[in-house]
């Protein structure tokens, strides 16, 4: 019998078994933030057991509130900052060179095919698009994360989604991972490892595919994986030129972890995208979707673009191709936080942040900010917003609030309008 | 171990995600013991109320995929730091069953039927209930009835009920 990539990965790295179908996995990278390491920075002190397993296989960033807020959040930073001073942490992203996690981690190259990567951040699911298993764990997973750099996991089964067709127009990475969430449910993965294959994901670039393995969790998904390739390869090059002779050479040895093709799924999904239309979330649930069309004339009250699921360049390219030229309805507020330095960089120099100023947008700094509810564009109470962001759940931006969400193209066209809006209207 | 005994809080719902566990503004706290006043503060359902409905219990009995969402393990410690340390569900998120075990609390599981059975016969009354794992069973009583039911946890699991967390455990073993 064949394996999986995760099986494979699983067995790359095992260091102990335990009952129940538990492996004990050596890390490749351990990711954290200044929300959820900081009390694991404290337990660690207090216990006397303030160590760092590898200083270069921990990378840190302060990315949630930043710049910092309030005497909290500032506290949270410090505490993380102080730690990764003491501890000589090789990347460390703060104020000036800091962005949203998952954005300005894989922009760096820490995310390789094969990995084992945790981080106190549902969210990991996304370095997943470069074929690692990277999962989201609580804070004392992240704490032995960072004293050992070992995790247990149950080895997961896995769910193979083929995605394959063409496009319509207006149909993004959004749209096609929004509708296959609405198919899953939203524990219809959970412990489960999602495989994302066919020719849709091969086309994609690897913002798309780290679009579509962001939202796995949204369905209770471990990790997102796509099989490494060439845009793989094309991606990681900068970083991985001397430690491969030639391209083809790197795309050989990654091709190892691919999935076997006598490998066991719990479940074999065929997902066409031909007739797929632009969608968005309702209700409270991610798997709460109807089309864009079907909601057409629902007020919003904000529109953020932004996060790590459509924070990225291309993400603003295409908010940025249906607002030229256009303003933000009169009653609409509209936030842009690209999603690392460099995204906003490459979006100044390509004239997008001043098409986005022009429209009426507030550009920010990169942050998760809004996200989450935490700063930079919290909801009040009965207010509405058109967002790139992943989680509709009750209050998610501010306690009363609603959340659509909905692709870039999408929250763009719905911005101008005032109301929920296909872009290919606007 | 922890305690795991008391009276019963019931939430009739599947899919409690952890923002409605513990909502992401009172993630500024780097300890857990401020978290206590604000557990299920976001938590709308008909006959809960946060304010009265936390305090007297320490056993959360509820319905499929409790603790979906983010990863925050603020979620188990908002319960622990209200000495609530068992949920009894039909299914849980991964990431908030195993932050439940990582702190040395337990998450439990029970098929719906067992479940719709407790849900029925407790629910509406004030019941307690008490967890052994070392028969691997839950005793539910209330004034008038009492019932039994068994469920499977891993002897993993159980060590790292028993070492207080996956730190303790880790730190002796690896």
């Amino acid at each position: 019998m064949g394996k999986t990539i995760a099986e494979k990965i699983f067995d790359a790295h095992r260091l102990d078994r335990q009952s129940g179908g538990i492996s004990v996995l050596k890390l490749d990278a351990v990711f954290c933030h200044e929300i959820t390491t900081p009390v694991a920075i404290n337990d660690l002190v207090a216990r006397g057991k303030d160590r760092v397993f590898d200083n270069t296989k921990i990378k840190a960033v302060i990315d949630h509130v930043t710049p910092s807020k309030d005497s909290k959040t500032a506290e949270q930073a410090k505490i993380l900052r102080d730690w990764a001073r003491r501890h000589d942490i090789k990347d460390f992203f703060d104020i000036g060179n800091n962005g949203v996690c998952h954005a300005i981690f894989p922009e760096n190259g820490f995310s390789r095919p094969g990995y084992t990567i945790i981080m106190g951040d549902s969210h990991t699911c996304t370095h997943g698009a470069f074929g690692a298993f990277a999962a989201g764990v609580g804070t004392t997973d992240l704490q032995v994360g960072i004293l050992k750099g070992i995790c247990t996991f149950k080895t997961p089964e896995t769910i193979k989604i083929n995605i394959t067709g063409k496009r319509q127009k207006g149909v993004y990475a959004k749209d096609i991972i929004l509708s296959i969430i609405k198919k899953l449910t939203v524990n219809g993965a959970t412990n489960k490892v999602i495989e994302f294959t066919g020719n849709v994901i091969s086309e994609m670039t690897m913002e798309e595919r780290m679009t579509v393995c962001n939202m796995a969790i949204e369905a209770g998904g471990t990790v997102g994986i796509c099989y490494p390739d060439m845009t793989t390869v094309e991606y990681l090059w900068p970083f991985i030129q001397d430690e491969f002779k030639t391209k083809e050479d790197a795309l050989k040895d990654y091709t190892k972890w691919i999935s076997d093709e006598d490998a066991e799924y719990a479940e074999k999904i065929e997902f066409s995208i031909n007739d797929l239309v632009p969608v968005a979330t309702v209700g409270f649930k991610p798997d709460q979707v109807e089309t864009i069309e079907s909601l057409k004339g629902t007020r919003v009250d904000q529109v953020y673009i932004g996060s790590c699921t459509n924070g990225r360049i291309e993400d603003l390219r295409e908010a940025a191709a249906v607002l030229k030229g256009k303003k933000v309805n009169k009653f609409v507020r509209a936030i842009v936080s690209p999603a690392s330095p460099k995204t906003y960089n490459q979006a100044l120099k390509e004239g997008l942040l001043e098409i986005f100023d022009e429209a009426g947008f507030c550009v920010t700094n990169p942050t998760c900010g809004a996200c989450l509810g935490m700063s930079n564009g919290v909801l009040a109470k009965g207010e509405v917003c058109a967002s790139t962001t992943n989680r509709n759940f009750a209050g998610r931006m501010g306690k009363g609030g609603m959340v659509h969400l909905m692709s870039p193209a999408s929250a763009a066209a719905t911005a101008i309008a005032g109301t929920i809006t296909l872009a290919t209207e606007e | 171990m922890k305690n795991f005994k008391g009276k019963v809080l019931f939430l009739d719902r599947s899919d409690i995600n952890t923002d409605e566990i513990i909502p992401a503004r009172y993630l500024t706290e780097v300890t857990k013991e401020t978290l206590k006043p604000f557990l299920l503060e976001d938590l709308e359902m008909d006959g809960f109320n946060h304010k009265t409905d936390i305090e007297p219990n320490n056993i959360v009995v509820t319905r499929d995929n409790f603790g979906c969402g983010s990863s925050r393990e603020h979620a188990p410690w908002a319960l622990e730091m209200n000495e609530m340390n068992v949920v009894i569900a039909e299914g849980f998120a991964r990431i908030f069953r195993q932050n439940m075990f990582n702190c040395g609390m337990l998450a439990i599981t029970l098929p719906k039927e067992e479940l719709d059975s407790i849900f029925t016969n407790f629910g509406k009354s004030e019941a307690e209930i008490s967890v052994d794992i070392e028969t691997d069973t839950i005793f539910v009583t209330n004034s008038v009835k009492k019932m039994e039911f068994k469920f499977e946890i891993s002897d993993f699991d159980k060590d790292l009920v028993k070492a207080g967390g996956w730190l303790n455990f880790a730190d002796s073993k690896y």
